[in-house]
């Protein structure tokens, strides 16, 4: 009992499904999945559906944060390989081949890779802070996007690249599997190799890691470039979604939501040790609060209020010293044993 | 005759050079102070008609809000922290200030209310920093949730604010020449005159410094580490609050004010010279920053380009003044 209350992904797990049962039990709809022409519909496969982008963004940033840095800039990057694809895409004189949008979604992912490849440079070679290096893009990548699709909101009227954000496969919508690649992908990655130990490694402890022989500069460029790229991939979702390159507004605040989410998989922001189905978990999390907060009649201009509690909740749980605190508190109330000075824990 | 004036150019290089070795932590500032003359005078060249009285005073009345947040900025940045929340909050009590005044409050108790209200939600963030140890980054992200939803919850649409004493702050102009400074513009220096007082030579300033040198040293030192770090995040809570009012006299309050505006304070304060890292840094400089980041929306709305190249060009500038510190902090942690 002890083991499983003390296992890290209990409490994330706790936490999503207490918010389940919250939904389940104020309207009985919510675990209903209808089919409608072979594809499912219902509450769960919204959230499904809704969560791939902040999937996609929230796993590149916990590899980002296994490193010890943080990456603001995803949602700028959004911003702009939404626009890259689609400006490609309305110019060309065949808006509907699928080779066309092919082309589109293939250069709006490798201009937001490069992007990725520029915060690592800064972070790794020139040894900025993440915060700060990932600060300049996020500043000034809303206007490259702006740039691009010259300062109005490109819309572009093409089947296959709707297909991408609103399409269905074998009942299930495809931004979804688009979703699961990323983390199958990244898991493989990190756990199947050497690399996911590599690179908490390096988040633990830089110096030492770089001493024993790690390559740390790769490592980390690699954990800015993966997350530009997914970063591209959900802009790719975003603007397929609403068919428009809104430069102002896609991926607005993403970052706040993918760190959240992070934070509440699990992950610690200080870096090291990293759980990407704690990420999987804080995104459904974050995801069906958001439905809840929506159902239950709140205006979504006040999401910001319980998003605030929610976070505070999170890191007041995972601060070390409340714990202790409470610990303490626990073991003053209840008559312990005489104790010995040799288990005696200093605080 | 040119022996001397070797002697002279030659003494005059050393007292410089000695001067900048001792106060290396002044050289960004005057870097700042640098690019922003250059600015101005190019600006002057190629349209003629840029360094006007009437341009210049612009400049501060404009950005009066900008300052006030940075100087809060500049006090959590130097012990190491940063505040995420400042933008939410100058639009939570801008719009909480209009509400009060239309529900029949006196001005004399919605301004204070306003600016105290800023001051709570930078105690929050400190308890969460200081108590819990939550990082700066998350505790003022929970800040700024916080804030801009309750900006929400105050008013879901904009209020205009009409009440006669405040807009005054923004309207009155008192002039002399060509020049003039409104009431707004004058709160924002006499702010950061009391900051730069404040971290120059009081106990408190110097703690903050000595904070964002080494809280390790700081703490075995005996300074008040808890206390000052705690004010330090009450401090910036504060400007906050302050760039509500002054913000809310010239724009109006609306819930979405200042998104983003966090971003422009921290660009303008690293841009003014201080040092992320904490501990090095000025209040002048960051209104230097302030001024820089105000020149460069002059200067390209002169072009009549997108504004969006107002935002690349921030961007920009704040990356080369990273890099630059970058060099300083290596070439000082090498000479140690």
């Amino acid at each position: 009992m002890m083991r499983i209350l003390k296992h890290r992904l209990t409490w994330p797990i706790a936490a999503l499904l207490v918010l389940v049962l919250i939904n389940t039990l104020s309207r009985a709809s919510f675990l209903q999945v209808t089919t409608l022409n072979g594809e499912f519909h219902g509450s769960l496969i919204d959230i499904l559906r809704n969560s791939a982008m902040l999937m996609l963004v929230a796993l590149g940033m916990t590899v980002v944060i296994a490193t010890r840095g943080i990456d603001l800039s995803v949602g700028a990057i959004m911003a702009v390989s939404g626009a890259v694809a689609l400006t490609f895409i309305e110019s060309s004189p065949t808006p509907g081949d699928l080779s066309t949008v092919a082309i589109g979604i293939v250069l709006g992912t490798l201009v937001a890779l490069v992007l990725g490849a520029w915060n690592g440079f800064l972070v790794a070679v020139l040894g900025i802070q993440p915060i700060i290096a990932t600060l300049v893009l996020m500043l000034a990548g809303r206007g490259i996007a702006l740039l691009i699709t010259s300062g109005k909101i490109t819309t572009i009227n093409s089947p296959p690249y709707r297909f991408m954000a609103q399409g269905y496969v074998f009942g299930l919508p495809f931004a979804f599997y688009v979703s699961i690649a990323a983390v199958v992908i990244i898991v493989l990655l990190e756990r199947r190799t050497a690399l996911g130990v590599l690179t908490e490694a390096v988040g633990i402890n830089p110096v030492a890691s770089r001493l024993a022989g790690v390559r740390s500069r790769g490592i980390i460029w690699g954990a800015y470039i993966a997350s530009g790229a997914l970063a591209g991939i959900a802009g790719i979702l975003y603007s397929s979604n609403i068919m428009a390159a809104d430069a102002n507004n896609a991926g607005l605040f993403i970052e706040l939501d993918a760190i959240l989410a992070v934070v509440l998989g699990g992950t610690s922001l200080a870096g090291g040790k990293f759980s990407l189905a704690g990420t999987v978990i804080g995104v459904f999390t974050i995801q069906t609060l958001k439905t809840t907060i929506t159902f239950i009649g709140v205006p979504p201009a006040i999401t910001p209020v319980f998003m605030a509690v929610v976070v505070m909740i999170v890191v007041l749980v995972q601060s070390r010293r409340l714990r202790s605190g409470v610990a303490r508190l626990v073991r003053s109330v209840r008559p312990t044993p005489p104790a010995r000075p040799d288990l005696e824990v200093t605080p | 005759m040119i022996g001397i004036l070797s002697n002279v150019v030659s003494g005059i290089l050393t007292k410089v050079s000695g001067f900048f070795g001792r106060r290396s932590a002044w050289i960004p500032v005057f870097a700042a102070l640098g690019i922003l003359v250059v600015m101005m005078v190019g600006a002057q060249v190629r349209f003629g008609n840029f360094l006007t009285p009437r341009l210049v005073s612009s400049l501060l009345l404009d950005n009066a809000y900008l300052m006030i947040l940075a100087v809060g900025m500049t006090f959590v940045i130097l012990t190491g922290g940063i505040d995420l929340s400042v933008g939410s909050v100058l639009a939570f009590t801008g719009i909480l200030g209009a509400r009060m005044l239309v529900e029949g409050a006196p001005v004399a108790v919605v301004i204070p209310v306003m600016i105290v209200g800023g001051s709570l939600v930078g105690l929050l963030i400190g308890v969460l920093v200081q108590f819990f140890d939550v990082q700066p980054f998350i505790a003022s992200l929970a800040g700024l949730f916080l804030a801009r939803g309750l900006a929400f919850v105050v008013s879901l649409s904009s209020i205009p604010v009409v009440e006669p004493s405040i807009v005054w702050l923004q309207s009155t102009r008192f002039s002399f020449g060509g020049w003039y400074i409104t009431p707004t513009g004058i709160i924002a220096i006499l702010v950061v005159v009391a900051a730069a007082l404040v971290l120059g030579y009081t106990r408190f300033g110097r703690t903050i410094y000595a904070i964002g040198g080494s809280e390790q040293s700081a703490r075995l030192m005996g300074l008040p580490v808890m206390r000052t770090r705690l004010l330090a995040y009450v401090v910036s809570g504060t400007c906050a609050g302050l760039a509500g009012v002054v913000f809310a006299a010239s724009v109006g309050a609306y819930p979405l004010n200042g998104v983003g505006t966090e971003l422009d304070t921290i660009a303008a304060v690293v841009i003014g010279g201080t040092l992320l890292s904490g501990g090095s840094g000025f209040v002048v400089g960051s209104m230097i920053g302030v001024l820089v980041y105000g020149t460069i929306k002059g200067i390209i709305s002169f072009l009549g380009a997108e504004s969006s190249w107002a935002r690349i060009t921030v961007g920009a500038l704040l990356l080369t003044f990273v890099v630059v510190q970058r060099a300083i902090v290596a070439r000082s942690t090498r000479r140690r």
